[in-house]
C-alpha cells in the first residue's frame, strides 16, 4: 500500500540530523549518565531483593519439612509404620502409637464441619442475598469479628461456660435418647462431664464458621448480578434462585471453603487443649476424653524429655503438617480454578 | 507551501517500523518524519494502531510482556529502540500524557518535582522555580499556587490533566507524545488543553493521537491517517483533510466509512 | 388447582429456607455475643489498677498482669517490625515482578497454604530452629515464630492491594523516566497505603492472640524481664496458664487477660476494616 508513499508524505528535512545532546548542558549529561547507572543498579537490587525473599519463603517451607523429618528421625526409627496403627503412648516404656491423637484430630475436625457447613452456608446466604443493605456491612464485620477472636478465648469460654451447660443441660438428654440407639448409641454413651471429644468438636464448628462462611459469601458474591435478574425475571423465588442459579455457579469455592475451614479444624490448638480432656485412651464414646494432635503437641513437648519422647511428638506435629498442608492445597486449588473461571468469564 | 516556509527539520525518524501483539500485526512497516516544534495528529478509526504507535516512541510497551518491535525510530539521530539505549533515559526526553488524568497520590508540587528530580541535578530553589515554570506552561499556575500542598486528586478533571502536562515539561523534554488527551475532559476543558498545545508547539515536538477529527484540523500541522496498521496518508493538515490523496482517508474523514 | 398448590409449595419451601438462613445467621451471632459476654462479665471486675501495674503473682497472691502485657507488647512489635517488611517485600515481587513468572506462582500457593498453616507447628520450627540450638527459651524466637505466622497475612494483602492499583498510574510514572523501585516505593506504594496497613493490621491482631507458638519459644516468665534472649512473659500464655490453673485468683487474672486482649484483637480489626472503607469510599 505503500510502495508509492513518499507521493504522501510532506517535505520535512531529514537527512543529516546532527545527534547532539539533549537541550541541557553538558555537565547535566554527565550527571544524567551517573544517574541512570545508579537507578539501573536500585533497580536490579531492588527487584532481586524481592524476589530473594519470595524464593526464601519456598525455602522456608521446605526447611519447615526438612526439621520436622530431622527432629522425629528417632521415633520413626523405632517405630515405623507401626507408629500410626499402635495406640500405646507410655512416656515411661517409651512406647509411642498415633493412633489416638490422629484419630481424635480427624473425628472432632469432621464432626465441627458437619456442623459447621450447614451453618455457614445459612449464613452466607443471609449475608449475600438476603440481608438489607444497610445491615450488610455491620453483619459482615461481626461474622469477621468472630474469625479475629484468638483461639484460646474460644478455649477458655468453652471451659468455663460451654462445657457446664453442655454437661448440665444437653448431655444427659444426648445419653437418654441417643444412646440407646442401635449402633450410634455407643457414640453418646458416658458420664456428663462436658469436656470430651463432642464438645471439642462443637467448639472448633464455632472457630471455623466465620471462615467457611466468609469464603462461601465472596464466592456467592462472584454469581454474575446478570444470571441471578434473569432468573428472577422468570419469576425464581429467591431459594430458587440460590440453589439453581447462586449454588451451582459457585460449587467449586464452596467446596474450597470448606477444605480451608477443615484446615484450620485440623490444625487448631488452644480451644481444643482446653476442653478436650487429654486423654490417650481410645474411647468409641464422644463424651469421653480424647486428644488431637494439636493438643498433645501443646501440652506435651515441653515436658518431653529423653529421645523417643520428643521425636514422637515432632512425627506426629509432621503427620498433622502433611495432612493440613494437603487438604489447604486442596483448598487452594478449588479456589483457585474458581477464580480463573470468573477471570475468564468477565 | 514548502517554497513559502522553510521545510521544518525532522525530529523523530521512524524507519521500517513493525509492531505484534503476540500473533497480532499491529503496526505494518511504517515510516515517517515527525517534525520539531510542529503539532502531528494521528487519526483512524479505533484499533488501527495509533496509539500503538505512539507508546513505541517512548518504549512505554515494554512494561508488558509478549510485545515486540522491529525497525527503528531515530531520535537526533539515535535509535531509541536499540536495546542499548537506556529507557528511562529515552522517557526522559520523550514525556507522554495519557488519556486519563492520573496525578500520582502525592501533593500538586511533588507530582510536578517527581519527574523534574530525577534526572537533574537541582537544588531546592532550582526545583520550586522548576515547578512553578513547568505549571505557567500548563497554564495552571494561577489556580494552583496558593494550594501546592494539597493532594493531587483534589484537582478537576481538566486541572488534573493540565498537571500531568505540566508534570511531563517539568522533564524538559524534546517530545511530548499525547495519547487522546482530551478524550475524557469535558468541552472547556477540552479548549483549554488545546490551547496550550498550540503554545507547547513553540518548544516541543507534539505527536497526538485522537478519535476526534475536528480536534487534529484545529490543532495540528501535519496528520497522519492509520487503518489497520498501515500508514495511509501523511501530510499538512490542511491537505488532509481538503485534498486527500488516498480514497480511504477522503472516505474516513468525509464519514462515508465501513 | 394444581397450579395453586405448585405455587403455595414454592412459596413455602422459599419461606423455610429463608428462615433457615436466617435462623443460621442468629445462632452466628449469638456465639459472639456469647462469648463477649462472658468475656465482659467476668472480666471487667477482675480489671484493677493492679492488673497494670503488678506483675504476676504466685498461686494464693495478689498481682497483676504487667509483665505479659509488656511481654506481649514487646514480642509482638518486634514479630511486626520482622514480619512486615518481607511480607510488603514478597507482596511486592508477587504483584509487580513476578507476574507471570513460575516461581511467583508457587510463591502465591506455598504462601496460600502457610496463611492457614497450623501455628502450633510453626512454633515446633521455631523451637528446634533456634531453641534447641541456643538451649533456652527466649522473646527473639517468639517474635521470629510470629513473624512467620504474620508474613503470609502481609504477603496476600499486599499482593491484592497493589493489584488494585491501576496501571495507568505505573505507565505515568514510567513515561517520565522514573525507576522501577521508584514507581513502587513512591507512587504504587503510595497508591495502595490505606490497604497495605490494613492488612498489617490485620495481620499484627492475628499474632497478638497466638498463644500456642510462644508455648515452645517465648514460654512464659514468672517475673519482670526486659531480655530479649531469655523466656518473656506475655498475655497468651500467662492466660492459658493461669486459665487451667485450679486458683482462683489466677483465674480471675486469666479472665481480666482474656478480656484485654480480645478488646485489643477486636479494636485493631475494627480500625483496619474501616481505615479500608473509608479509602474505598474516597
Amino acid at each position: 500500500m505503500l510502495t508509492d508513499n513518499e507521493k504522501w508524505m510532506p517535505l520535512i528535512v531529514t537527512e543529516d540530523t546532527p545527534s547532539q545532546p539533549l537541550a541541557v548542558e553538558a555537565s547535566n549529561e554527565d550527571y544524567l549518565d551517573r544517574k541512570l547507572r545508579n537507578q539501573r543498579r536500585m533497580d536490579a537490587a531492588f527487584r532481586g531483593l524481592t524476589r530473594l525473599l519470595a524464593i526464601g519463603l519456598l525455602g522456608l517451607l521446605l526447611l519447615m519439612i526438612m526439621t520436622l523429618v530431622a527432629g522425629s528421625m528417632p521415633a520413626i526409627k523405632a517405630f515405623g509404620w507401626k507408629f500410626f496403627t499402635s495406640t500405646d503412648w507410655d512416656p515411661v516404656a517409651e512406647q509411642f502409637g498415633a493412633m489416638v491423637p490422629l484419630y481424635g484430630t480427624l473425628v472432632t475436625s469432621f464432626i465441627a464441619l458437619a456442623i459447621a457447613v450447614p451453618i455457614s452456608f445459612g449464613i452466607a446466604l443471609f449475608l449475600t442475598e438476603l440481608t438489607p443493605r444497610f445491615l450488610k456491612v455491620p453483619l459482615g464485620i461481626a461474622v469477621e469479628l468472630l474469625a479475629a477472636i484468638p483461639s484460646i478465648i474460644y478455649g477458655m469460654w468453652g471451659l468455663f461456660v460451654f462445657a457446664p451447660f453442655f454437661a448440665k443441660n444437653i448431655q444427659p438428654w444426648m445419653t437418654q435418647n441417643l444412646g440407646e440407639l442401635p449402633l450410634i448409641g455407643v457414640l453418646f454413651k458416658g458420664p456428663s462431664m462436658g469436656i470430651g471429644m463432642l464438645t471439642a468438636s462443637l467448639i472448633l464448628a464455632v472457630m471455623v464458621i466465620p471462615f467457611i462462611s466468609a469464603v462461601m459469601r465472596d464466592v456467592f458474591e462472584l454469581t454474575p448480578s446478570l444470571l441471578k435478574e434473569s432468573a428472577y425475571g422468570l419469576g425464581a423465588t429467591t431459594w430458587e434462585v440460590i440453589s439453581k442459579i447462586v449454588v451451582p455457579h459457585s460449587k467449586v469455592g464452596v467446596v474450597g471453603g470448606v477444605m480451608l475451614g477443615l484446615g484450620r479444624a485440623l490444625g487448631e490448638t488452644m480451644a481444643v487443649t482446653f476442653v478436650i480432656g487429654n486423654s490417650h485412651e481410645l474411647s468409641a464414646s464422644l463424651m469421653m476424653p480424647g486428644n488431637t494432635i494439636s493438643s498433645a503437641l501443646a501440652n506435651e513437648f515441653t515436658e518431653a524429655v529423653g529421645e523417643i519422647y520428643p521425636a514422637a511428638l515432632i512425627e506426629l506435629g509432621l503427620v498433622l503438617f502433611l495432612i493440613t498442608f494437603v487438604v489447604l492445597a486442596f483448598a487452594k486449588f478449588f479456589l483457585l480454578r474458581m477464580q480463573k473461571r470468573e477471570g475468564a468469564i468477565t | 507551501m514548502s517554497t513559502v516556509t522553510p521545510a521544518p527539520s525532522a525530529k523523530l525518524i521512524v524507519k521500517d517500523l513493525n509492531f505484534h501483539y503476540g500473533k497480532f500485526h499491529a503496526i505494518k512497516n511504517i515510516n515517517m518524519s515527525i517534525p520539531d516544534k510542529r503539532v502531528v495528529a494521528f487519526i483512524g478509526p479505533s484499533g488501527c494502531g495509533k496509539s500503538t504507535l505512539l507508546r513505541t516512541f517512548n518504549r512505554i510497551f515494554e512494561l508488558y510482556p509478549k510485545q515486540t518491535v522491529t525497525g527503528e525510530v531515530l531520535l537526533n539521530g539515535v535509535n531509541i529502540l536499540d536495546r542499548r539505549q537506556d529507557t528511562n533515559k529515552i522517557r526522559a526526553k520523550i514525556g507522554m500524557v495519557f488519556q486519563k488524568p492520573t496525578p500520582f497520590p502525592m501533593s500538586i508540587f511533588d507530582n510536578v518535582a517527581f519527574g523534574a528530580k530525577l534526572y537533574q541535578n537541582l537544588d531546592r530553589e532550582q526545583l520550586i522555580a522548576r515547578v512553578q515554570w513547568a505549571l505557567e506552561k500548563a497554564a495552571l499556575w494561577n489556580e494552583v499556587k496558593d494550594k501546592l500542598k494539597q493532594s493531587g486528586a483534589s484537582l478537576s478533571g481538566g486541572q488534573q490533566q493540565r498537571l500531568c502536562i505540566a508534570r511531563a515539561i517539568a522533564v524538559r523534554p524534546e517530545v511530548l507524545l499525547m495519547d487522546e488527551p482530551t478524550s475524557a475532559l469535558d468541552p472547556i476543558s477540552t479548549a483549554q488543553i488545546e490551547e496550550l498545545i498550540n503554545e507547547l508547539k513553540k518548544d516541543y515536538c507534539v505527536t497526538i493521537v485522537t478519535h476526534n477529527m475536528q480536534q487534529a484540523a484545529r490543532i495540528s500541522d501535519y496528520t497522519a491517517f492509520m487503518y489497520m496498521g498501515d500508514l495511509v496518508e501523511f501530510n499538512e493538515t490542511g491537505r488532509v483533510f481538503t485534498k486527500p490523496q488516498v480514497q480511504l482517508t477522503e472516505e474516513y474523514i468525509t464519514g462515508n466509512f465501513g | 388447582m394444581s397450579q395453586d398448590f405448585l405455587y403455595l409449595r414454592r412459596k413455602l419451601t422459599n419461606r423455610i429456607a429463608l428462615f433457615t438462613a436466617m435462623l443460621a445467621m442468629v445462632i452466628g451471632l449469638g456465639f459472639l455475643i456469647a462469648i463477649l459476654w462472658t468475656l465482659l462479665k467476668n472480666g471487667m471486675p477482675a480489671i484493677s489498677k493492679r492488673v497494670f501495674t503488678e506483675i504476676t503473682p504466685p498461686p494464693g497472691e495478689s498481682g497483676g498482669l504487667l509483665n505479659a502485657i509488656f511481654g506481649s507488647i514487646v514480642i509482638t512489635g518486634l514479630g511486626t517490625l520482622i514480619g512486615t517488611p518481607i511480607g510488603i517485600l514478597i507482596g511486592t515481587y508477587l504483584a509487580e515482578f513476578g507476574r507471570g513468572s513460575w516461581i511467583a506462582s508457587t510463591v502465591r500457593f506455598i504462601n496460600g497454604i502457610l496463611l492457614s498453616a497450623p501455628s502450633v507447628i510453626i512454633g515446633f520450627f521455631v523451637y528446634a530452629l533456634v531453641v534447641a540450638r541456643m538451649k533456652h527459651f527466649s522473646a527473639y524466637a517468639g517474635a521470629c515464630a510470629l513473624a512467620i505466622i504474620l508474613i503470609p497475612v502481609v504477603v496476600n494483602s499486599t499482593e491484592n492491594m497493589l493489584r488494585l492499583v491501576p496501571n495507568s498510574l505505573r505507565e505515568a510514572a514510567a513515561a517520565l523516566g522514573a525507576p522501577q523501585w521508584k514507581i513502587t516505593v513512591m507512587v504504587t506504594y503510595r497508591a495502595a497505603k490505606a490497604g497495605i496497613l490494613t492488612g498489617v493490621l490485620l495481620g499484627v491482631a492475628r499474632i497478638g492472640g497466638e498463644s500456642a507458638p510462644l508455648l515452645f519459644t517465648a514460654l512464659n516468665n514468672q517475673f519482670w524481664s526486659t531480655n530479649l534472649s531469655s523466656a518473656m512473659a506475655n498475655l497468651p500464655v500467662t492466660i492459658f496458664q493461669f486459665a487451667m490453673s485450679p486458683y482462683e485468683d489466677w483465674q480471675s487474672l486469666a479472665w481480666a487477660g482474656a478480656l484485654l486482649i480480645t478488646s485489643g484483637v477486636l479494636l485493631l480489626n475494627i480500625i483496619a476494616r474501616t481505615l479500608l472503607r473509608r479509602k474505598a469510599m474516597g
